[in-house]
């Protein structure tokens, strides 16, 4: 079974972000970027599938900064292949990377494209809907432990109230994974070093993404902050504010 | 040293016997128990295949050595928590347990102690780290150990702190204390301070930092920090089994040091003194460096002119294990608190070469979530216990891990109040007038 997984960086919240001079993005050449949470948990399934019922596990990302590390990352951590989409925007909304990842896919082929749920750089959490209404495939998204059987795939689906539903699915599809089976594997550096130097990383030209419908950002900017809290330390500082607001 | 293998005894072949309820041999009874002494010593029944697969590893040979003297228990911090020790460890090998994919393989803090009193130098220093690689590799590390190896390998630090944080701390010191930022301006200096995670991005740590900046300003000390392009040192990740991701921090700090001119470094850590000075040098590095307690015990008798303000409490001293057995140093802390005017320090019974190991070692210091379910008490929780009962109302340490390990252990051993944690650095700066 052919898994394809697309691997997406997003903004590192661990430093401050940045807004851009136009006022309607985030200054992406100061960022610092790193690979999507969830995305890391579909690959991290998609490994789990391979080590217990076989597979080949293909990740694929837009061509953009540090885009390698990500890709010999997944390669150490066990992918079998790394593809790198190049003339694409890393950074494109959803609708638009949805169409340059369809038609990689449809150039690749695949019996199975794991997703992250959602990302922390976009809007929306439609990344796998839509891939799936291009690909023309179904498409569910929330799902966790995911088991191939024949040309079927089975999976859980969490409603609210924690109720667990388990579903089945005919390949190919696209799946939306919440969360892997187990902790993303760490890749040793070590081992991501000798990646390095015996592996490849094969290189597609991004299909046209064409006509996109996409929202567009008008303004961005950081919330405003406000006053403040005060910390009050005793009861009678309590009531000497409600006092001073007239309330008592 | 010798090359020893484990010379394997072949199976013997268990004679015939006849298997009777009861024997009475010359009116003797002698029933039951009937193979005792009639079948192969059962050693050689075991599955000597983990042992075997342990001693072929590079560097980890001198497992096969252990002759089950057992000095090492005696002396072994885990043990004394737990059940834990070289020679246990080589005794589950030689019954047939897997050691690489154990929870044992995670509990040494790689303090040396063992390797003192080994007779036969079994070294759990160069086995640990050369195990643990291999588990790494095949991904059975525990969790919180591999998130501390994310964090250094993306950020450059174990906290995952960001990395243009580093030189924050300095933020809110006065202008008379100055700290100089050589990666943005470089310059030459006496001294290169080699700052360290804990003093620059936690919180206590960085008391100490300032501390350690104050005491140089008025020590008069032409020195400079890597600013926010020092990375963490990677001992600990070396120690821990990710050779890989300590020779990318080493690589980092070594071209960081080409970049500047200074006389020697001055390491906050006893765990970057052991890096820089024992590791760095195969990796190209050769560098003058000194723990800090060493480099202010060169310059004591100007120091001492500073030490005006008596510090008049009972103290007690924690020998980090990097500092002392690792690096041979005892006197230099010692001399720096016996300077204090007014301080009176009371050794704990183990101290020096036999000190007790505060538990941050080898990884230690990301484990605690992980050692809970395998020791009956923190070992910096057994540590801070022994400080109380020599009457000190201050434990002073000189190790960045130790001042929010033991304070930690102070509280959770019920000891809160009796005991504060200080780095001798802290004592030096009130002395000095804070």
């Amino acid at each position: 079974m052919k898994i394809v997984v697309p691997l997406n960086q997003v903004p590192d919240l661990v430093e401050d972000l940045e807004i851009a001079d136009s006022g309607k993005e985030l200054d992406f050449e100061v960022l610092k970027m790193k690979l999507n949470e969830f995305d890391d948990h579909a690959l991290e399934e998609a490994l789990q599938i391979k080590e217990s019922s076989g597979g080949e596990v293909t990740a694929v990302a837009v061509d953009g900064p540090e885009v390698d590390k990500v890709l010999f990352t997944a390669l150490a951590k066990g992918a079998d292949k790394a593809v790198k989409i190049t003339g694409a925007n890393p950074h494109a909304d959803n609708h638009t990377q949805a169409r340059v990842l369809a038609g990689a896919v449809g150039q690749l082929g695949a019996d199975l494209v794991l997703v992250g749920v959602q990302s922390a750089g976009d809007r929306d959490g439609q990344l796998g809907p839509l891939l799936a209404a291009y690909l023309n495939w179904p498409g569910v998204c929330v799902v966790s432990g995911l088991k191939p059987e024949g040309g079927k795939l089975t999976f859980h689906k969490e409603y609210a109230g924690g109720l667990m539903a388990e579903f089945e699915v005919d390949l190919p599809a696209v799946m939306g994974v919440q969360a892997a089976r187990a902790t993303p594997r760490y890749a040793p550096v070590s081992k991501v070093r000798q990646v390095q130097t015996t592996a490849k990383i094969e290189s597609l030209a991004a299909a046209a993404a064409g006509d996109v419908p996409a929202a567009s950002v008008e303004k961005m900017e950081p919330p405003v902050k406000g006053a403040g809290a005060k910390m009050l330390k005793s009861a009678a500082d309590i009531i000497q504010v409600l006092k001073e607001k007239g309330v008592v | 040293m010798f090359e020893r293998t484990m010379a394997r005894r072949p199976k013997e072949k268990r004679a015939d016997f006849v298997e009777k309820d009861n024997v009475i041999i010359h009116g003797v009874d002698i029933s039951g128990h009937w193979n005792r002494m009639h079948s192969p010593r059962e050693i050689t029944s075991y599955d000597l295949s983990h042992l075997e697969q342990v001693t072929a590893v590079p560097g980890a040979e001198s497992m096969g050595w252990c002759y089950q003297c057992a000095k090492c228990i005696g002396v072994c911090p885990v043990d004394n928590v737990g059940n834990y020790g070289p020679r246990k460890l080589f005794r589950l090998l030689q019954t047939g347990y897997d050691l690489i994919n154990s929870p044992e393989l995670w509990e040494c803090t790689t303090c040396a102690n063992c390797l003192r009193v080994c007779p036969k130098q079994v070294d759990m220093i160069k086995i640990m780290p050369a195990l643990r690689a291999k588990a790494v590799m095949d991904g059975t590390a525990p969790n919180e150990l591999q998130d501390m190896f994310k964090n250094a390998s993306e950020y450059g630090n174990p906290m995952g702190e960001s990395p243009r944080k580093r030189f924050r701390w300095t933020k809110d010191l006065p202008e008379d204390v100055a700290v100089k930022d050589l990666s943005k301006t470089p310059e030459e200096v006496d001294v290169l301070w080699f700052v360290g995670d804990y003093y620059a991005f936690h919180a206590r740590g960085n008391d100490a930092a300032k501390a350690m900046a104050r005491v140089f300003n008025r020590l008069g000390v032409n020195f400079g920090t890597l600013g926010n392009e020092e990375w963490t040192d990677g001992d600990s990740q070396r120690l821990a089994g990710e050779p890989g991701l300590f020779e990318m921090m080493a690589e980092h700090n070594i071209e960081q040091f080409s970049k500047q001119t200074f006389g020697k470094i001055v390491t906050s850590g006893p765990h970057a003194l052991n890096a820089l000075k024992n590791e760095y040098p195969r990796l190209g590095g050769q560098y003058n460096v000194e723990h800090y307690t060493q480099f202010l015990n060169h310059h004591l008798a100007d120091l001492k002119k500073l030490l005006k303000n008596p510090f008049p409490h009972k103290v007690t001293f924690h020998d980090p294990c990097y500092l002392g057995r690792h690096n041979g140093e005892y006197d230099a802390p010692r001399a720096l608190l016996g300077a204090v005017p007014g301080l009176k320090l009371n050794e704990m019974y183990r101290c020096k070469e036999q000190g007790y190991c505060c538990g941050g070692g080898g990884g230690g210091m990301w484990l605690d979530g992980f050692m809970a379910d395998h020791v009956n008490m923190r070992l910096s929780e057994n540590r801070v216990r022994e400080a109380v009962s020599t009457g000190a109302e201050v434990l002073a340490v000189c190790c960045p891990y130790e001042v929010s390990r033991f304070e930690d252990a102070v509280k959770s051993s019920g000891n809160e109040g009796k005991l504060r944690v200080m780095d001798i650095i802290e004592i030096l700066d009130q002395s000095m007038g804070g």
